[in-house]
């Protein structure tokens, strides 16, 4: 690293300190651009091979090429943090990126859904991603790769359909229930049982019966199949959970993007204000690096179909601490995700300033600007939010013969799902679960539909 | 923990081990290793689309492909989705004109736009007929040695005199070194030390082949026919190329005449007017009299029609054909339009199978669907396969 960087980093961090940023100790590693590039792919810098990775590395190599994406920085939070800033970068953008990265890690020491992540995984992620691509490759020497991607192909499939709320670590369900006193154990004694006396009251009622699993509606799917599919093997199991584990760490990165992000382009721009230290031109050229990095068009356009946090968190950080004060600020960051953050502080006001606005989308391409509408806006910036951004599906039933049911919550999501890429996902599934597999939805008519995997033509009929 | 939280970060040493390998490229070639056994599964819909008959097996066939698209559960489109912009706009200004095809513009959304976007693969036809044979679980045939004889020059020994473009440098080296080791003074070189290579005329089994493909362009024979046909003669094609080590085709197309066609014109031929088989079967007569000898090649027939033959020129095509017979290897008739099932046999396959009673090396394919005309490739290099084990016995 630089030496002037290094000797700006500390002093910025002083800086920060005296401000109030409380975080754990960052590394930082100055990586070349390609490095940036695959971390930005694959969201960790070690992370488990599968194909699909592949796909969207070509796309992120074809954007570099034409210039439309320039990454700065990634960092990780954990103790210590770590922070990779790419070398091509000057010594100006650096600084910037130092600054605004002693943001991040401030919000993720602090922010209550980064904590109980880190509480849950532990404070090492990248180490850990690192191991689990390690696990996984050596599952390709030994089973093959063709099984370990089909393994992977449902897990990764299904990375958003985890249940954050129920945490990482759960125990089974329980596999008995007390049969609550003063239930009648069947049909036929409830009817019958009373008429005839003489029939001798049946063996004393069992004070337990098998549960139904899941007792409710299971939206971790990730856990479930773990957990119950028939004829999982050991090590398919164990990339299940190693997937599922790193959902845990992505979720409340995704979930907390906007403050996240304008939390950090708040301290990248305040701690540069206030960093005397800075010779004036590498101020300047910092600033000039802060206007590109959080301006809400790309390029000369005028009008943004989408908005980026940057931003747009980095206007509602500025406007808290300008009417709030910083200690607000502060605990708002540490209390709020992206949801209660936006519809809290997203006032009508602060819209109209930003000149935000909600449209509507035709199916053949139509865009037209609808009335402003303070609501409406907010809940379309937090539209591909809603848990993981993934449609609502649970497991419904686990029936005797091993044969899973899940169903889609179409009424809380307005529509069915997407039929033909449902089907794809069921046949993973189904390659790991091994018995047959069913989802219901409903079609574009709003009729019930099922679609089934791996059942044989009678179960079909039958289970009509 | 108190230690650990105080303000300390510290920089790494700058790592130059990144740039070695890339797990992206990594994954990237195992995409596209994918992608090649996806394409691989539908060879023979690439089979089908393949713009080349002839030439050699270096050849490549450009197939373009999307990208494979990782499947999760997602909503169904809506009639209308709704977004959030930025800028300076007034309700009811429109952002963008609808399109006539329904595609989605690059807003929100992450998946989306993936999946969309196609590149495109080479394959070697080589590599496509090792697959295809393969799918057909078809037998190796080797190349194959006929009774019938041609002559060849082959290399055997030295001779003191010849052709300067002969001359053995290694071997008159080594005589040069010889004579050297027993007269030290003599020269480097003198004309005794050249050794010029020789050849002989040896006969050699023949390994050429002619095919024929002659297709029925009349009126009654749709453009989906036409391409079962040309399906089954490009792998036939292929397929035969497997065996000898030099093959010439002949286009031969017909309706109440015959014609001779280049390769690139034949699939485009089309004319008016009836069925005469005949024409087609005297045209190739005419052919191989006039530039294949019957006793240098081995010859391959093969001939795609409705059947609707002409009934006045019953006799002339069985005359016809009966001539040929003796002197083909092998005549494959496709009956393109015909189902397995009927029963009904058509003017032409009449005439074909009256020489199969015969005791030729005659068989008729029916090739109303996709599905047929792999049977009859696998069927037909069966044969051929059980032919050569016969010879080889």
């Amino acid at each position: 690293m630089n030496e002037k960087l290094k000797e700006y980093t500390e002093r910025l961090e002083a800086l920060g300190k005296e401000l109030g940023l409380d975080y754990y100790p960052v590394d930082f590693q100055l990586v070349p651009p390609a490095f940036m590039m695959e971390v930005a792919v694959y969201g960790l810098p070690v992370r488990m091979p599968h194909w699909s990775f592949g796909v969207r590395y070509i796309y992120q190599l074809v954007q570099h090429r034409m210039g439309a994406s320039k990454i700065f920085e990634v960092v990780y939070p954990g103790n210590p943090g770590r922070a990779y800033l790419a070398d091509t970068n000057t010594v100006e953008e650096n600084t910037l990126v130092v600054a605004h990265v002693l943001g991040h890690a401030d919000f993720s020491k602090n922010n209550l859904l980064f904590r109980r992540g880190q509480e849950e995984i532990g404070y090492h992620i990248v180490e850990q991603a690192a191991a689990h691509a390690g696990q996984i490759s050596n599952a390709i020497t030994e089973h093959g790769q063709e099984r370990v991607e089909a393994v992977l192909d449902a897990a990764l499939g299904l990375e958003q359909h985890i249940d954050i709320h129920k945490g990482l670590r759960r125990p089974r369900y329980p596999e008995w229930e007390e049969v609550p006193s003063g239930e009648v154990e069947d049909e036929f004694q409830a009817r019958y049982g009373k008429l005839l006396e003489e029939v001798p009251a049946s063996e004393p009622r069992p004070s337990r019966r098998r549960a139904a699993i899941p007792p409710h509606p299971e939206h971790d799917l990730l856990w479930f199949i773990a957990q119950y599919a028939p004829e999982l093997e050991d090590w398919e199991r164990d990339i299940f959970l190693m997937v599922r584990e790193e959902s845990f760490y992505f979720y409340p990165v995704f979930a907390c993007q906007i403050m996240n992000e304008g939390w950090a382009s708040y301290w990248h721009a305040r701690l540069l204000r206030e960093a005397d230290f800075l010779p004036p031109d590498l101020y300047v050229q910092s600033a000039k690096t802060h206007s590109d990095v959080v301006r809400p068009y790309a390029g000369e356009q005028q009008v943004a179909l989408s908005i980026n946090p940057y931003h747009l968190g980095f206007s509602l950080w500025e406007e808290i601490v300008k009417n709030q004060g910083l200690e607000a600020a502060r605990s708002i960051m540490e209390q709020d995700d992206d949801f209660s953050f936006i519809r809290n502080h997203l006032t009508e006001q602060m819209a109209r300033d930003l000149d935000l606005f909600d449209f509507s989308a035709r199916r053949d391409g139509r865009i037209i600007v609808d009335e402003f509408d303070i609501d409406a806006i907010r809940e379309a910036v937090l539209l591909h939010k809603f848990n993981f951004g993934a449609p609502r599906v649970a497991v419904t039933d686990l029936r005797n013969d091993g044969t899973l049911e899940l169903r889609h919550f179409s009424e809380i999501d307005g529509r069915g799902l997407d039929l033909s890429s449902a089907r794809k996902v069921l046949e993973y599934i189904h390659r790991v679960w091994r018995r047959p597999v069913q989802v219901e939805t409903i079609d574009a008519n709003g009729e019930k539909e099922i679609i089934r995997e791996g059942f044989g033509p009678r179960e079909v009929s039958a289970s009509r | 923990m108190s230690e650990r939280n105080q303000y300390h970060s510290t920089t790494s040493a700058d790592t130059r081990w990144y740039g070695l390998f890339s797990r992206g490229s990594r994954d990237w070639l195992r995409h596209n290793e994918k992608v090649r056994e996806a394409v691989r599964d539908h060879v023979m819909d690439i089979a089908a689309e393949a713009d080349v008959l002839s030439g050699s097996g270096e050849r490549r066939v450009q197939v373009p492909v999307r990208f494979l698209e990782h499947h999760r559960f997602k909503l169904a489109k809506g009639k209308q989705s709704k977004g959030v912009g930025q800028g300076k706009v007034q309700p009811g200004d429109v952002l963008r004109q609808g399109q006539a095809q329904g595609e989605e513009g690059g807003k929100s959304g992450s998946g989306s736009g993936e999946g969309g976007l196609e590149f495109v693969l080479e394959f070697k036809v080589d590599e496509l007929v090792e697959w295809l044979w393969e799918e057909l679980e078809l037998p190796n045939l080797e190349p194959r040695a006929n009774t019938i004889d041609e002559d060849d020059f082959t290399r055997a020994g030295w001779d003191k005199k010849g052709a300067r473009a002969r001359l053995d440098r290694r071997r008159s080296m080594k005589e040069s070194i010889k004579r050297r080791a027993v007269q030290p003074e003599g020269p480097i070189f003198t004309n005794e030390d050249l050794r010029y290579r020789q050849l002989v005329r040896r006969p050699r089994p023949s390994t050429n082949a002619v095919v024929f493909f002659a297709l029925d362009v009349s009126s009654s024979v749709t453009e989906r026919e036409r391409r079962l046909a040309k399906t089954f003669f490009f792998w036939a094609l292929q397929g035969l190329r497997r065996e000898y080590e030099r093959i010439e085709t002949v286009f031969v197309a017909h309706t109440v005449r015959a014609w001779e066609f280049p390769e690139q014109e034949f699939f485009q031929a089309r004319a008016q007017g009836g069925t005469v088989a005949s024409t087609a079967f005297n045209k190739v007569l005419e052919v191989i009299n006039e530039r294949y000898d019957p006793g240098r090649y081995n010859v391959y027939l093969f001939y795609a029609s409705d059947g609707e033959n002409f009934a006045d020129d019953r006799q002339p095509a069985g005359a016809a054909l009966e001539k040929l017979c003796p002197m083909s290897s092998f005549i494959g008739y496709l009956e393109t339009g015909r189902t397995v099932q009927s029963d009904y046999q058509t003017e032409t396959s009449r005439l074909f199978q009256r020489a199969a009673l015969k005791g030729f090396p005659v068989a008729t394919y029916p090739l109303a669907e996709e599905g047929h005309v792999w049977a009859a490739i696998r069927h037909f290099f069966r044969r051929q396969a059980a032919e050569q084990e016969e010879v080889q016995v």
